[in-house]
């Protein structure tokens, strides 16, 4: 087969714009080949380089605090929880991929990143994910034959990308145990598949991704390598667009059977001591790790690709080189171990495959067929190196302005706010998300005691006291209208929903879901969240670990809403303090702490935190005005007290007011036991409409419920705090009642909250 | 001290091995060790459990490779001395390709994975497995798993109800089990086969200690 002739366009064809051909011929000195061309475009492309959010993600505070390694330095980040123990973890995308094969596309998205965590010599101890889709159900505010349409293809993408991080996940071994879903209709064509794990490694067994000391041989370990993903860096850098369809190719296959094997091997040889570095291969295969392996390393590689196991003989330099085919890793061995490593791998049935070694000379010198196909200086092509680097241009968006013009008292008030109520705790966005965790294996491995279903999911870790509390949390209709505060909230809240189980929030990983970062108006969603996320993350001391970029979630003429998922990580030194989100026992004192407003009557009436609430989003059908306000100095002095308080077993439930604000989160807290449900009176006055009063989503705000006899010590440490801690109800009875306008009972809460997703999907 | 000898066999698949393991030697004390499947003989241990996960990826039916391994040869000859053999989820797979018990795990009949915890009931405690249960007793154990729809022959229904080898029934089926059926026994009632994790129930600090009992009764059957 002749390779086609190196040429401007064609490196157009393959994503690079003409100043970056430029660069490349400038660092060559000659014209690249044609493998050469394809290592550039995929170095370079957004996935790799992050050449259009690098100069952003710098501002974030990536270091400090508990963390072991720094952000970036390795292929996740690394914070430490005591008796010798590390936990990592990372959050990554796979939006692109699952839109157009959402099994393989979810399943390989998981795929991926338990191998960021295992490569570091982290056994996978949890699996979390975020999700978004278009509308799954059609909700009587535009019944046309095309939104019927959109919103069985999203039942398809949702049904499929479930099934395939639940395959993945049941067949590998790692509960997945936390996750988030919505669906909103800027979601429609670019769903976001975002995947998220968490292992534990003790101190002196975590593995590096550098590559060292020249004439060490460097090993492929693991499945062989074929044709399919080539190029899927490349398509996550890009629009989706109609031609998407047929980038199905580009899309890889999983086999969790073998990352299964490929996990046990990896760690016994990280153990066995007889490794140098060791990296992943993910985005742009072999490329990607030889490079930056060697980066990291400032020496090189010389590989030869004649010794790569592969699937299909007839594959050329350029397709082995851009191959994504999953489950492999590239191993640099100690000189003289060699036999150690290949003993564990062939115990294992995989591959191990000796294809070159460490020289130290900065380049990768790929051989094919006794000709040097690419001789690359491996720093110019990575991130911090000869990688571009563009500082984009920002607008703020036309639409910000028209939006904080609404005036939401305009809004119609509902007649009936039992039926409101009803109608929030069924929205998909609230309801219960037992339908997709009941397809997870959420407990392999005997960790998990806290189950998924509350704020957060906490999974123990064995012969310690400690526990982990994980979440990963992001509103993007709130970035959407404001995106500081929502970037600010996005962390406020995943760390509010680790304070509710009684954990201490340690650190952060994030993945920054946005359009077209070539458009201004997004760049500025981007900068901005970033900001907000930066700030939070200060004040709260919970370090940005690392995590991914994925822009182009764009689709003819609208974007996503910016959506900066956060991946938090929480601590609990004594498993015994652990706390849950429902209701325990009868006659126990509901409280409402942090900032309540509720009977504060001096609050300007139009101060109400409606916009940008589920309540306006599912009954009025509109996303407008500004997001909710956040104070994250504040957040963090409430996180402080609820920490104290459930420290010293003051609290018997605790939970967070988020999507629907106070009606919805009491009627989560009656009816979100695993076995016995517990009504309650509430009894407050309005500072206004019943209806904001009711749904309106206050942040930094939580409901506990406590003994009468713990009452006076909540009390006194909450003015010690300077915190609002108001009585404000009773647990009792079978009914939710709210002042005289909330009175159902808890089957019907029950019915709407439980039934709501399952009765669509399986319709 | 029990004269209980575990043996936990590793299929490379195999993602329960370590949470049976961790339920007979920390939290029972039984003495335990991990049989690779690549090894040929159970050696002295007493007990062998085959633990939960996909065996050898299972993407053909499931264990129908993992009984052609070279532990499976000497499990198989153990079990025709007698020896107790305890398949769980994948386990009870194997044991049924293997013909160690009798029937057949089909796909759920809603054609997904299944992931909760379910009611079952003890419908036979004079077994080695069941003895520390209550006939009749309600025990929650949480099932995990694709393929757990137990079908057999109305001939062999028969001879399992008539023989006393229905151990546990689902109260609410969730998979379309013929006879709610969650675990048998063999014939020669030294080989148990369930669906449902006992080993995920076995500490309080996960939520029950229900399933406990099923190894403390094999381990307090070894005498």
């Amino acid at each position: 087969m002749k390779e086609p002739e190196v040429t401007l366009e064609l490196a157009k064809s393959l994503g690079l714009l003409e100043e970056e051909y430029e660069r490349i011929l400038n660092i060559l000195k000659r014209k690249p080949t044609y493998t050469e061309i394809g290592i550039f475009s995929v170095m370079w492309s957004e996935h790799c380089s992050y050449k259009n959010s690098i100069l952003e993600i710098k501002k974030l505070p990536r270091s400090g605090g508990r963390l072991l390694v720094s952000a970036g330095e390795e292929n996740a980040g690394l914070v430490d929880i005591g008796d010798g123990l590390a936990v990592a973890f990372k959050i990554e995308s796979h939006n692109h991929p699952s839109a157009v094969e959402p099994y393989q596309g979810a399943a390989t998205g998981v795929g991926g990143i338990l191998r960021d965590i295992f490569t570091m010599g982290a056994r996978p101890v949890a699996s979390l994910n975020s999700l978004r889709f278009g509308k799954i159900s059609i909700d009587g505010f535009e019944e046309t034959t095309s939104s019927e349409a959109e919103a069985e293809r999203s039942k398809f993408l949702f049904k499929h990308v479930v099934k395939g991080i639940g395959d993945y996940g049941n067949c590998f071994g790692v509960p997945t145990i936390s996750g988030e879903v919505y669906f909103e209709k800027c979601y429609q064509d670019n769903p976001l598949v975002n995947a998220m794990a968490v292992g534990i490694v003790k101190h002196n067994e975590t593995a590096t991704a550098k590559a060292s000391g020249p004439g060490n041989p460097v090993f492929i370990v693991g499945s062989s390598t074929g044709k399919d993903g080539i190029h899927g860096a490349t398509f996550a850098s890009e629009e989706i667009s109609e031609e998407s369809e047929s980038k199905r190719p580009n899309v890889q296959v999983g086999d969790p059977f073998t990352e299964k094997l490929l996990l046990e091997a990896t760690l016994e040889v990280i153990k066995s001591g007889a490794v140098v570095g060791i990296q992943d291969m993910g985005a742009a295969g072999i490329t990607c790790s030889t490079s930056e392996m060697s980066a990291k390393g400032n020496c090189g590689m010389e590989i030869n690709l004649d010794k790569v196991p592969l699937r299909d003989k007839n594959m050329s330099a350029y397709e082995i080189m851009l191959s994504e085919s999953q489950e492999r890793m590239l191993v640099v061995i100690e000189k003289g171990k060699e036999k150690t490593a290949k003993d564990i791998f062939e115990k294992w049935d995989l591959n191990c495959a000796e294809i070159g070694k460490v020289i130290s000379e900065n380049k990768i010198k790929v051989y094919h067929k006794n000709k040097l196909a690419a001789d690359i200086p491996a720093n110019e092509l990575v991130l911090g190196g000869g990688a571009p680097v563009y500082k984009r241009e920002i607008k703020v968006p036309k639409y910000i302005n028209s939006k904080r013009n609404f005036d939401y008292n305009n809004l119609k008030e509902p007649s009936d706010l039992n039926e409101t109520l009803l109608k929030l705790l069924a929205s998909p966005n609230i309801a219960n998300k037992k339908w997709i965790y009941e397809q997870y294996d959420t407990q392999v491995r005997t960790n998990t005691v806290l189950l998924p279903g509350c704020d957060a999911s906490v999974i123990r870790i064995k012969n310690t006291n400690k526990a982990l509390s994980v979440k990963v949390d992001c509103n993007g209709r709130y970035v959407y209208l404001n995106p500081y505060k929502g970037g600010m909230i996005a962390v406020c809240e995943s760390a509010r929903n680790i304070v509710c189980t009684g954990a201490k929030p340690l650190a952060i990983t994030n993945c920054l879901n946005f359009g077209n970062p070539y458009n201004p108006e997004v760049y500025y969603q981007f900068s901005e969240s970033l900001r907000g996320i930066g700030e939070a993350c200060k004040i709260l001391e919970t370090p940005v670990t690392g995590g991914n970029v994925s822009f182009y979630n764009q689709s003819k003429d609208y974007a996503v809403y910016p959506t900066p998922s956060i991946g938090m990580l929480g601590l609990l030194e004594d498993i015994d303090k652990m706390t849950t989100s429902y209701f325990k026992n009868k006659n126990d004192v509901i409280l409402l702490i942090g900032n309540c407003r509720v009977n504060d009557k001096s609050e300007l009436k139009d101060n109400f935190q409606i916009c940008g609430s589920e309540y306006m989003n599912t009954i009025h059908n509109l996303v407008e005005g500004d997001a909710p306000d956040i104070d994250a100095v504040y957040e963090k002095k409430l996180h402080d007290f609820i920490l104290e308080l459930t420290g010293k077993s003051l609290l018997n439930s605790v939970h967070d007011v988020s999507d629907g604000g106070f009606a919805v989160a009491i009627a989560e807290s009656c009816i979100m036991s695993p076995s016995s449900q517990l009504g309650c009176e509430i009894n407050f006055n309005y500072r206004g409409r019943k209806d904001f009063c009711l749904f309106e989503e206050k942040q930094s705000l939580i409901i506990a419920s406590a003994d009468r006899s713990s009452i006076n010590t909540i009390m006194r440490t909450a003015e010690i705090h300077k915190i609002e801690c108001l009585e404000i109800g009773t647990v009792r009875g079978s009914r939710l009642k709210i002042n005289f306008d909330i009175d159902l009972p808890l089957n019907a809460l029950s019915g709407s909250y439980y039934n709501s997703i399952n009765s669509i999907m399986e319709k | 001290m029990s004269k209980a000898k575990a043996g936990i066999v590793v299929f490379p698949g195999s993602n329960c091995d370590h949470d049976a393991y961790h339920v007979l030697k920390n939290v029972l004390s039984v003495d335990t060790k991990f049989l690779w499947h690549k090894e040929s003989a159970v050696g002295d241990r007493n007990i062998i459990i085959l633990p939960g996960g996909f065996s050898y990826g299972d993407y053909l039916r499931c264990g129908s490779i993992a009984r052609f391994s070279p532990i499976m040869k000497d499990v198989i000859r153990f079990a025709g001395r007698g020896g107790i053999v305890i398949g769980i989820c994948n386990g009870f797979q194997v044991l049924c390709e293997t013909g160690l018990l009798p029937g057949a795990l089909m796909r759920n009949e809603n054609l997904k994975f299944i992931c909760k915890t379910v009611t079952l009931k003890v419908e036979n405690n004079k077994s080695i497995f069941t003895s520390k249960y209550m006939i009749k007793e309600e025990i929650s154990l949480p099932v995990a798993h694709g393929e757990g729809n137990y079908f057999c022959s109305e001939e062999k229904l028969t001879a399992l109800i008539g023989n006393n080898q229905i151990l546990f029934t689902y109260k609410d089926n969730p998979n379309g089990s013929v006879s709610n059926i969650a675990g048998i026994q063999n014939e020669g009632r030294n080989v148990l086969g369930l669906m449902p994790h006992p080993e995920r129930v076995s500490e309080k600090i996960l939520g029950s200690d229900d399933g406990r009992r099923i190894f403390e009764s094999v381990a307090e059957s070894v005498i």
